[in-house]
């Protein structure tokens, strides 16, 4: 039996497991069925011409994880943020790790999507955001939502700047032979709230894992939402993350996204302008080798006017890793005095790393102030005997450059711990040992 | 210090460098002119290991060891250093940061331990004095936006900070005005000494005045055609370079 038949035919179990006489229910089967009409992605869709989940899909998953595994908190404490306290929500082959995990509702919500979804009290939150702006047309989104139970719920309310970042993990044991996991995230970020959200998904051993992931982010009037993506998995873990954010006036969002390891990694963020004077930010860095794979498709819908999206995205790319970088902006004819910048720079370690880069401007309105840029490059020999010649090896002096290369990025993360966090990463991805900054 | 025998060069198989011998003892400041194309930066950039330059014949030899195949890390680590002509533009790495991982990977690999922190601010505080160079001016971008001065001014602070036994100033006086000239010039005299030597590579006679050298070598096509005394550079200043080229 094939995944997406397995997929089908596991529905009716989870059907016990779930109230089905809920309007709920309804998004479900609707999902459900898209899924099933349009079935998985492949590469005849434009969306997808570069990235392919064929091999990956071969894999005979376990669609329902065991509830029973537990990790120890030292064997992964390296994964979190410890040099500072944070809310943590942990999930454990996709089931929650009470244990392992910090949650509050004391002035804000920080909790889980089962509860959220469960409970008569989230009911309203629930029905007035749940599934609101994820493409419901999208087959892998609507796969997510037929199953969607478990995940992070967040809910700042209005005025409540978030006491402390959130960390938001998902870990896979190996205890099943291979492994997909749906989670679902829901963050809602009030009036003139702010927050900042770290999410990991990290497999802690060699067996294939599916992650199809889906996060909707609401972030209200004049609020700031400042979201990170930490994907340094192993090479055994796949992962398609689903991220849809609606700003509303004068608010600011900012998605940076790490990717630095796994087979797979297929980013789809969607960015939504529902007022004006809104600052979106999309932000990443990939650095990968062997036989990796990153594709970012990233839209930012301008619909309103006088708002900004500004978007950078730098990769490394060695080995026969493939790099993929689409970026789409929409600007609508309404959204007049739209500024939108889109950058995207590449350097090609290895003569088989490959990127494919497009960027996609469709503008219909008549005042607005548009850009994009591509580059791929070698690195600069120029700079490397510059370095060399000052007593700079060779490694260290390619680790720094490419470090240099990628700055722009990690200048703007916000919590200094992550700053110096992915600094590390970065020095340990170049197999060096250096400090990069004084 | 440095003994250059029989040194053939080229770059994409064009033969730049024919036959130059050389020899610059400790202590000693030599100058070495000519017109352009006579491969005055080939020269400096062969002797500092950059790896575009191929090597057909000849041998380089510092304080009597075979540096020819050395990586230019390595012979920066034997303490050879090169005042780029056109340095390079770093963006995202700050002039400290550069300093700092410079000086520890040489440290590293002469077997000693990484300069402790406030050492290396006292170093560069004492450095920077003696090239005028305002403290905020070392945070910034390696060369991002320096004016052509700046730039020369700063390959010359890493000279003082790296203390290098052979400094080759590489047209280090194109791009300067007369104040930045003779700050540049005055650092590199502070830090001459008995036991290092420097080569100045210049198109004019006017650095010279100065620097001022022991030695004036006249390159053209590839080799030095005329040596002799400081009072050469002002003979060439005085006939131009047509002199050499009808001589040649």
């Amino acid at each position: 039996m094939d995944l997406k038949e397995k997929l089908l035919s596991s529905f009716i179990a989870f059907e016990e497991r779930i109230d089905v006489n809920s309007d709920l229910h309804n998004v479900r089967t609707e999902a459900l069925k898209n899924f099933e009409n349009k079935g998985f992605p492949t590469k005849k869709e434009e969306a997808w011409k570069y990235t392919s989940l064929n091999a990956v899909l071969k894999n005979d998953f376990s669609v329902f994880p065991k509830e029973d595994s537990a990790i120890n908190y030292p064997d992964v404490k390296k994964y979190f943020l410890h040099e500072i306290d944070t809310f943590k929500l942990v999930f454990i082959d996709g089931v929650f790790s009470s244990f392992l995990s910090s949650t509050t509702h004391d002035g804000q919500d920080i909790c889980l999507m089962s509860s959220a979804l469960t409970k008569p009290k989230y009911k309203e939150v629930i029905d007035t955001y749940f599934n609101k702006i994820a493409n419901t047309d999208d087959s892998l989104t609507s796969l997510n939502t037929a199953f969607a139970s478990e995940g992070a719920f967040i809910n700042i309310p209005k005025s409540k700047i978030a006491d402390k970042p959130i960390e938001i993990m998902y870990f896979s044991t190996g205890n099943e032979a291979a492994l997909m996991v749906q989670p679902r995230n829901l963050i809602i970020v009030g009036e003139n709230a702010q927050v900042q959200i770290i999410e990991r998904h990290q497999s802690l051993n060699g067996n294939p894992v599916l992650t199809n992931s889906v996060t909707e982010i609401f972030a209200q009037e004049s609020s700031i939402v400042d979201y990170y993506k930490i994907q340094n998995d192993v090479l055994t873990a796949n992962l398609v993350d689903n991220t849809y954010i609606a700003q509303k006036g004068k608010s600011n969002a900012s998605v940076h996204t790490f990717s630095f390891g796994g087979n797979i990694t297929r980013n789809n963020l969607n960015f939504y302008h529902q007022g004006e004077r809104i600052e979106s930010t999309l932000k990443g860095i990939t650095l990968i080798g062997d036989k990796q794979l990153v594709d970012h498709y990233t839209l930012v819908r301008h619909a309103t006017p006088n708002c900004e999206s500004h978007q950078n995205y730098k990769g490394i790319f060695d080995g026969n890793a493939t790099g993929v970088f689409n970026g789409k902006i929409y600007v609508e004819k309404e959204a007049q005095k739209t500024d939108a910048f889109q950058q995207n720079n590449n350097i090609l370690i290895s003569e088989k790393a490959t990127i494919n880069a497009k960027p996609q401007l469709e503008i219909f309105a008549d005042d607005v102030k548009c850009s994009h840029g591509c580059t791929v490059g070698q690195l600069d020999e120029s700079a490397m005997f510059y370095m060399q010649s000052r007593g700079i090896p060779k490694k260290e002096a390619k680790a720094l450059l490419m470090y240099a290369f990628s700055n722009e990025v990690i200048e703007s993360i916000k919590i200094p711990e992550l700053k110096a966090r992915i600094t590390k990463l970065i020095a340990s991805k170049l197999g060096v040992n250096i400090g990069f900054d004084l | 210090m440095l003994s250059i025998k029989n040194l053939h060069a080229r770059v994409e198989d064009k033969d730049i460098l024919r036959g130059i011998n050389l020899e610059v003892k400790a202590g000693e400041v030599h100058a070495i002119m000519g017109p352009n194309g006579s491969g005055k930066s080939t020269l400096s950039s062969v002797i500092a290991g950059n790896e575009n330059y191929e090597v057909t014949d000849g041998n380089i030899y510092l304080e009597g060891e075979d540096i020819s195949e050395f990586a230019p890390e390595e012979r920066a680590h034997k303490g050879v250093f090169l005042s780029f002509q056109y340095p390079v533009e770093i963006p995202g790495v700050s002039v400290t940061n550069f300093m700092r991982t410079a000086i520890n990977e040489s440290r590293k690999a002469n077997g000693l331990e990484e300069m402790p922190a406030n050492e290396m601010l006292k170093l560069i505080r004492e450095k920077s004095e003696l090239l005028e160079i305002d403290r905020k001016f070392l945070s910034r971008s390696l060369n991002e936006g320096f004016s052509g001065g700046e730039k020369k001014r700063n390959e010359i602070f890493q000279m003082a900070m790296l203390e290098p036994k052979l400094a080759i100033l590489d047209e280090t006086d194109s791009g300067l005005d007369i104040d930045a000239l003779r700050i540049v010039a005055n650092g590199v005299n502070k830090l001459r000494s008995e036991n290092n030597a420097v080569i100045v590579i210049t198109h004019y006679q006017r650095l010279l005045d100065y620097i001022v050298p022991d030695f004036v070598h006249v390159l053209y096509n590839g080799k030095i055609v005329k040596s002799g005394g400081k009072e050469l550079a002002y003979e060439l200043e005085e006939k131009g370079y047509d002199w050499i080229r009808s001589e040649n």
